[in-house]
């Protein structure tokens, strides 16, 4: 008020602050929305493939229909009865059943429920599977499979991304040595999938030398002891994770390795080199730092990838993980299970890919969340 | 371009993993294109989908006869001869005119430290009403003789050598292989290896009577590669599994890429809401999960290999490649040469096809020979999961059949083994030309 007029240059071309915001706002709100379209149009997707568009339903109904007539046929209970009244009995119970399966809807109207439901995070009940404890709540049944695939996934993926990136960076200071061209040289090694090394292990340690066990959590009985419950646990939990860590280890070593490599090519590098900077300051600064973005995006992504479970490994060697409980879910059709699964990933990929806009931003300043228009 | 293509080769030639990677691909394809010739498709699916009918002759669980050269205890190799095919001697003597005398004989080394599982023989006779007869009997090594069996034979009759009764009340404290088998004048029931003789002596009565049959000596160990719990000969899947392998490998990997680099080529090009629909199209295939998806069709619509692979490309055109082809894209739209074909009128398919793609091919073919191993895994993890095609013969099947019948836990190591190895050679010979070849044509990473 006292000076009108240096405030008007600021409001004529908009002060650099509330530009920001705006910019960030706008960014900010435009991303989430395309996300969570993005997200909607995936689940309704897999939640048509859930159904084979429709495909499912004919084979769910026949089977209920099958299943309630021998259910009836075969009980003693019945057996008074005239087949009239059974017929009819039968009739009514398979009428019921198909309500419960929700099948006397058509297609639209159910996929679209399960499209709601599945959004808001509500997972509702899980048509044939049931949990250990004797539950039906898709969410019971998810939670009881989580901890032994965040044990499984866990300990193989973190220890395999910082395994790698630890090596890798001591092996891109001296290139051209033995280990580097050792692990040139086994990275072919690493286009076999976990689970296919997990059948050499299981020859080598469990049939052959009969060391450790063949699949499972814990030996049966479980030990009463926590101590002792714990040692059976990570003895079937060896060979599991060793698979998953060996099938990505070469190949881990090897990317990382050619990417700090192309970084330390730089100039900048060459310039800090001239300088005589010690070889743990450059490093540091000019090479970790221009490739931390990298680094954090693939560790949030392995993040995730945890979540996810390996569906073969976790088959292969009868883990009692979320993997193999989706694979489960496909084989009794269980499309709230098979959804349910499928939508919490999705939101954790969404909020990841959203928060590592801002990471990147706050990691590297050359990089302005919305900016690069 | 030919100069580029022989430098290339010059510097392919550098790399030692490169021509080890291309000796394994040759030799795969050469056993692919024997074996569909040797092995026709439809024979191939006949002896795959076979029960007992087609496999009567083979033990079940067989390991492999060439583990005996890593065994001290040699087990017994399993074999058949037939009278039909000549592999089994026949002398027939005419009696008199309706009455001839048949004789069958048939010598083999026995030198194994195992007794076999059992002998049969499986008859095969011709006659209107009256039965041929006939004398079968071994004779050992040492000259003696042990009589088997004696009467008529009816047109497939089947002698099992263990079960006849002829033959077990001849040994008290011994089985009927073991009594055949062992040295009778020791005490203790020991292998006695040597030269034994089948003899089937035959007579007929009747003018076109004949006598024809299958000697199968049942050991616990066959052929090649062994057999597995339908007593199928795995020498079958193991062959046919390289030909679906190559061509499943070489069919996703193609397949994928050239319809990645189309659309993302199309994209590219025309820009706007067409480059923004590829965008957004591959940021939902993120959220897609890929494995369930390819299960679900596999469970619910179709286990054939085929309609899962156009799952699998379909799946796996929409990724992050997309949009490093895309980057790349955009780069050559701007090449002064795509502005003189655009002056002189070129249709935009036209540079599509005949401008930008070309352009990117050399640095599609280490992608290309390196994606090939994920597609032979996946046809091999789908089936380990017991998607596996229900018809065909794959490597993946063969691990799932061992898998599902406990092949580790029972000590069948070389039916798990077999396939898990042709695997790995397979994958890693694409993955070591590949890595080469990303090498060579990114230079790059050649200085790194």
């Amino acid at each position: 008020m006292a000076l009108p007029a240096k405030a008007e240059p600021e409001t004529k071309k908009d002060s650099p602050k509330t530009n920001t915001f705006l910019r960030l706002f706008r960014y900010t709100a435009l991303r989430i929305v395309t996300l969570f379209v993005t997200v909607v149009i995936a689940i309704y997707l897999t939640i048509l493939i859930a159904n084979m568009g429709g495909y499912v339903d004919t084979m769910m109904r026949t089977e209920a229909q099958d299943r309630i007539t021998q259910q009836v046929a075969s009980n003693p209970a019945y057996r008074a009865m005239s087949t009239d009244a059974k017929k009819k009995m039968a009739q009514q119970m398979i009428q019921l059943e198909i309500k419960r399966l929700g099948l006397d809807q058509p297609l639209v109207v159910r996929t679209t429920k399960y499209l709601v439901n599945a959004i808001t995070l509500n997972l509702g009940r899980a048509q044939n599977m049931v949990s250990d404890t004797g539950s039906r709540q898709v969410k019971s049944i998810i939670l009881e499979r989580l901890p032994a695939t965040l044990l499984l996934m866990g300990s193989s993926e973190l220890l395999l991304f910082f395994a790698s990136l630890f090596l890798a960076l001591s092996i891109s200071r001296k290139y051209g040595s033995f280990w580097d061209k050792f692990v040139i040289a086994m990275t072919p090694t690493s286009s076999a999938p976990g689970w296919f090394y997990g059948i050499f292990f299981i020859l080598i340690f469990s049939a052959v030398l009969k060391i450790l066990p063949f699949g499972g959590l814990v030996s049966a009985p479980p030990p009463k002891n926590v101590f002792l419950y714990a040692l059976s646990l990570l003895q079937h939990l060896i060979l599991p994770a060793a698979s998953l860590f060996i099938s990505g280890f070469f190949l881990n070593i090897y990317s990382w390795r050619t990417f700090f490599l192309i970084y330390s090519s730089e100039d900048y590098v060459e310039m800090a080199k001239a300088k005589g900077l010690t070889a743990k300051d450059i490093e540091s600064r000019y090479i970790l730092k221009p490739t931390l973005p990298n680094i954090v995006t693939n560790f949030a992504l392995t993040l995730i990838g945890i979540w996810s479970g390996a569906i073969i490994t976790e088959t292969v060697f009868n883990w009692p993980g979320l993997g193999r409980m989706l694979y489960q879910a496909i084989g009794l059709y269980d499309v709230p299970v098979i959804v349910g699964d499928t939508i919490i990933f999705a939101y954790l990929l969404a909020i990841t890919v959203f928060l590592l806009d801002f990471v990147y931003a706050l990691v590297d300043p050359r990089v302005k969340v919305g900016g690069g228009n | 371009m030919l100069n580029t293509i022989k430098s290339s080769i010059k510097e392919i030639k550098r790399y030692p993993s490169a021509i080890v990677g291309l000796i394994i691909i040759l030799a795969m394809i050469i056993v692919a294109i024997v074996t569909v010739i040797a092995i026709p498709y439809n024979k191939a699916i006949y002896l795959w989908r076979g029960g007992e009918d087609v496999w009567y002759m083979n033990p079940k669980f067989a390991a492999p006869a060439w583990t005996n050269w890593f065994r001290v205890n040699k087990e017994p190799v399993s074999f058949s001869v037939n009278t039909a095919n000549g592999t089994m001697k026949k002398v027939v003597t005419n009696v008199s005119a309706d009455s001839k005398t048949i004789e069958i004989t048939y010598s083999f080394d026995f030198e194994a430290d195992a007794y076999p599982q059992d002998l049969m023989l499986y008859f095969n006779n011709t006659y209107a009403t009256k039965q041929p007869f006939v004398d079968i009997s071994i004779i050992m090594p040492n000259g003696g003789s042990i009589p088997i069996m004696q009467g008529g034979a009816s047109a497939h009759e089947n002698v099992r050598f263990s079960q006849e009764q002829k033959l077990i009340k001849q040994f008290s404290n011994r089985t009927p292989m073991q009594g055949l088998f062992s040295d009778p004048t020791q005490q203790d029931i020991e292998v006695q290896k040597g030269t034994y003789q089948l003899v089937v002596t035959g007579t007929t009565f009747e003018k076109d009577s004949d006598i024809n049959a299958e000697f199968v000596f049942y050991g616990t160990v066959y052929g090649a590669a062994g057999t597995d719990m339908g007593r199928r000969d795995l020498l079958i899947p193991l062959l046919w599994g390289t030909p679906i392998a190559l061509a499943f490998g070489l069919i996703g990997s193609l397949g994928t890429l050239i319809l990645t680099m189309i659309i993302a080529a199309v994209g590219a090009w025309y820009g706007g809401w067409v480059d923004a629909l590829i965008q957004r199209i591959t940021e939902i295939n993120l959220v897609l999960p890929f494995l369930p998806i390819l299960i679900m069709v596999g469970t619910f619509f179709s286990r054939s290999i085929w309609v899962i692979l156009g799952t699998a490309i379909l799946l796996s055109i929409f990724t992050g490649q997309i949009k490093s082809y895309r980057a790349i894209f955009m780069q050559i739209r701007e090449a002064g040469y795509i502005e003189a074909a655009k002056a002189y009128g070129a249709s935009d398919t036209r540079i599509i096809f005949k401008y930008l793609i070309p352009r990117m091919i050399p640095l599609l073919i280490p992608g290309l020979v390196s994606s090939v191993p994920a597609f032979v895994f996946l046809e091999a993890s789908l089936a380990i999961l017991g998607l596996g095609d229900p018809v065909l013969p794959t490597w993946g099947k063969v691990i799932n059949d061992a898998d599902v019948n406990g092949a580790l836990f029972k000590g069948y190591y070389y039916w798990m083994i077999e396939p898990a190895v042709l695997l790995m050679i397979t994958g890693l010979g694409f993955a070591m030309l590949g890595f080469a070849l990303d090498r060579v044509f990114n230079p790059k990473l050649r200085e790194m």
